[in-house]
């Protein structure tokens, strides 16, 4: 016999679908004071908390959310910075429903405590109300630690490392900082305005960044040596867009979501033309996949103006990885899914541009390597979709760039760097993680692996 | 880090093309032909790719010459000496293979392609090769870098299509009969889609001439230039799907799907004609106001 809640989750407003559809601002607007306060009382404050265990970087959640039950915010976003130098990107795009809120005790019976929604809450209301706050550091040892990519996996490593006294530079390949929380999130996820104050808190704490510094092009590990860094962490993604080999795929119209969101999101084609940077997109999207990256394709298109966007997986709508809010998000935008259907070819006009795509549907048998149900295509199951842009999110490899240009280094297979639990190569003073490490996975997942890289670092440049 | 114009210069007597030299003292200590540069000159700018066509690694210099075609290369012949660049990053793409090969090698150079072969040219020469440069365009106010590519080739053949300077004709008629004449190595060819798909056509063997190795320069619409985003992807005859910026931007030049790759070049005509006019209407009502 279950008891009925006397205070259920709290809800943040949302913007509505068919508004928001026409703009690129966030769809939630977050908690009011009073709300977040309704929504800590929520929490057990349990002795020995599951939520801690599954966050990737182990943040003392009962502690902040204790601290926002009682009002005092200030302490609450100090707490979260001890161990999240991140909070207000994490609090947006960290899928919690398989992290904290999963083993939240309080949704075995009802509804997990909010606690993403707690931690933005906590974050924005410092960005408001408060000058920065800066995190603690040890003095100055003079020791040079190179990181290599200023996504989150540098960002984090940068931190912790400038922390413990060392004298941290980041070698970032873009213009601008953060990796795919500017290239690959949108802007209606995660404002790029967030991204780069929370690279401001780097920058108080000390940390160097050189932009348009591709390491392996204008400079290489040897040069970096000779310029005094005593050690390396490679952050440098998994950002190689797969392309199957479609016939057809070589029609105009049809791009990786790499190159669609890189448009949009890093280059803000979505102002253009008070950008110059264009992006096209038809009447009829077609977004390949079924994770975060083809979600984030679909939700932008619409946006831009298509009429129709439709998401083609060739799994079931179980087996997306795509954050489940996303999901939902999108569903109430309009996109329609087409699941169990995958493309065959892209038929194109006179002109070379991309009309129709013939699909066919599948069904799921054994497991594949990834743990999921194998899909299997279904005979004489094909027909036609019509479509006149056709966007590929079907994963990405690593880059190999940096890793071509370190004689030596183990990688895997799929070119992706070897290392120990301390994320340290088979080169002593060469760490690494992040995608480049695991493959295509989260933010906050690269944020743990940045973590015990200083960690690990920080143990090797001290045994010297 | 900003990257200051140190010299700028008009090139020919079209009015169209420039050559600039930018300080970028890390990019020019790396820099080898074959390489090129991505720029974005301001917040709103677009990234376009420009090769590197030569390099001072004492003063830190790099140089890039660009025709105006549209709003981006507008703009930038619109910056004084003096002025910085937002962005430019590199080197990028790969450089060429430099050695000493048994025989001559065939530079053709078409168009603004003449300063890519420049750099090139240069090396092979500098590595003891025979170079044999053949250089065009439209007509001779197109043409520039004469001396400095007499500089560094044993042969020089300037062409014009309108004959107004140097031999009559495209750059394939003089092609033709040195790949008839004497055994030549490869052929490097730079220039204008549609003049590297003739020049592909005529050393490829089917037909009475020769077979003769080509390489050629793809400079497609780039937007990252580091192979994340496939936006300078191209198809090759065999069905693969390759990167201009990372297996590039110099291929085997029978390899390519030029017909495919026109129709790519021209995917963004609409947007690039309104940023255009966007901008010169832009200029003309400032000029009203000053």
């Amino acid at each position: 016999m279950a008891k009925k809640e006397k205070v259920p989750r709290q809800k943040m407003v949302e913007q509505e679908p068919a508004k928001r559809i026409h703009n690129f601002e966030e769809v939630p607007f977050g908690y009011d004071e009073e709300t977040a306060i309704i929504e800590a009382a929520r929490c057990l404050q349990c002795a020995k908390p599951l939520c801690v265990e599954d966050c990737p970087v182990n943040i003392d959640i009962p502690g902040f959310i204790k601290h926002i039950k009682e009002g005092n915010f200030e302490e609450a976003i100090y707490t979260i910075k001890e161990y999240n130098i991140l909070p207000a990107i994490c609090g947006r795009v960290c899928p919690q429903e398989s992290q904290c809120e999963g083993s939240c005790v309080m949704g075995k019976r009802w509804e997990p405590t909010a606690i993403g929604n707690l931690e933005r809450f906590a974050a924005d209301w410092e960005r408001k109300n408060m000058p920065k706050s800066c995190p603690e550091c040890m003095p100055p040892n003079g020791i040079k630690v190179a990181i290599i990519g200023a996504g989150p996996a540098g960002l984090t490593c940068a931190a912790d490392l400038q922390r413990k006294g060392y004298d941290v530079t980041i070698f970032e390949a873009f213009h601008t900082g953060g990796g795919v929380l500017v290239y690959g999130i949108p802007e209606f996820r995660l404002p790029k305005e967030i991204v780069a104050d929370e690279i401001e808190t780097l920058k108080m704490l000390g940390v160097k960044i050189q932009y348009n510094s591709i390491i392996g092009k204008i400079l290489d590990i040897e040069d970096l040596k000779e310029m005094g860094f005593k050690a390396f962490f490679v952050g440098v993604g998994a950002g190689l867009p797969i392309l199957i080999n479609y016939p057809g795929i070589d029609l105009n119209g049809v791009l990786s979501a790499n190159e669609f969101l890189t448009r949009v999101n890093l280059m803000k084609a979505y102002k253009f033309p008070e950008y110059d940077t264009p992006v096209k997109i038809g009447n009829k999207v077609s977004v390949i996949g079924g994770g975060n990256v083809a979600m984030d394709s679909a939700r932008v298109a619409l946006r831009l103006g298509a009429e129709k966007v439709m998401l083609v997986y060739r799994r079931s709508e179980a087996e997306m990885p795509a954050r489940r809010e996303e999901y939902h998000h999108g569903k109430e935008e309009g996109i329609e899914f087409h699941f169990l259907t995958n493309p065959v070819r892209l038929i194109g006009d006179d002109d070379g541009n991309v009309v129709k795509m013939e699909v066919q549907k599948m069904e799921l048998g054994e497991p594949d390597d990834s743990g999921r149900r194998r899909p299997i295509p279904i005979e004489n199951s094909e027909y036609i979709i019509e479509t006149d842009t056709v966007i590929l999110a079907i994963g990405t490899r690593a880059n190999p760039i940096l890793t071509k240009a370190i004689p030596n280094l183990k990688l895997n297979r799929w070119g992706y760097i070897e290392t120990n639990e301390n994320g340290q190569s088979n080169i002593e003073y060469i760490f690494a993680g992040g995608d480049i490490v695991t493959g295509a996975a989260t933010v906050i997942s690269a944020m743990g692996a940045g973590r015990r890289a200083a960690k690990g670092m920080d143990e090797y440049l001290q045994s010297l | 880090m900003p990257y200051k114009i140190l010299k700028k210069e008009e090139l020919g007597n079209s009015g169209t093309l420039m050559e600039m030299d930018l300080h970028a003292p890390l990019i020019a200590k790396k820099a080898q032909a074959g390489n090129f540069v991505l720029i974005r000159i301001n917040e709103t700018g677009e990234r376009f790719p420009l090769t590197i066509a030569d390099y001072d690694r004492e003063k830190g210099t790099i140089t890039i010459v660009f025709q105006i075609v549209g709003k981006s290369t507008k703009l930038l012949s619109h910056q004084n000496l003096g002025d910085e660049l937002l962005d430019v990053v590199g080197p990028l793409g790969n450089a060429i293979h430099i050695k000493k090969y048994d025989k001559p090698i065939v530079i053709v150079g078409g168009g603004v392609g003449i300063a890519p072969c420049y750099p090139q040219a240069k090396e092979l020469k500098e590595a003891g090769n025979k170079v044999i440069t053949i250089i065009g365009a439209r007509n001779k106010e197109l043409l520039f870098w004469r001396d400095r590519m007499a500089n560094v080739s044993d042969e020089l053949i300037i062409c014009t299509d309108d004959g107004s300077e140097g031999r009559h004709g495209v750059v394939t008629d003089p092609l033709k009969e040195i790949i008839q004449r004497e055994e030549i190595d490869h052929v490097i060819a730079i220039g204008p889609l549609i003049m590297m798909k003739f020049v592909a056509l005529t050393t490829n063997g089917k037909g009475d001439l020769p077979q003769v190795k080509t390489y050629v320069s793809l400079n497609t619409i780039m937007v990252d230039g580091t192979g994340m985003c496939g936006g300078c992807r191209f198809s090759t005859l065999d069905g693969n799907v390759k990167f201009a910026c990372v297996d590039g931007p110099d291929v085997d030049g029978h390899d390519v799907d030029f017909d495919n790759l026109m129709k790519r070049a021209k995917r963004f005509c609409d947007e690039e004609s309104a940023c255009l006019e966007g901008y010169d209407h832009a200029c003309r009502a400032l000029e009203k106001l000053e």
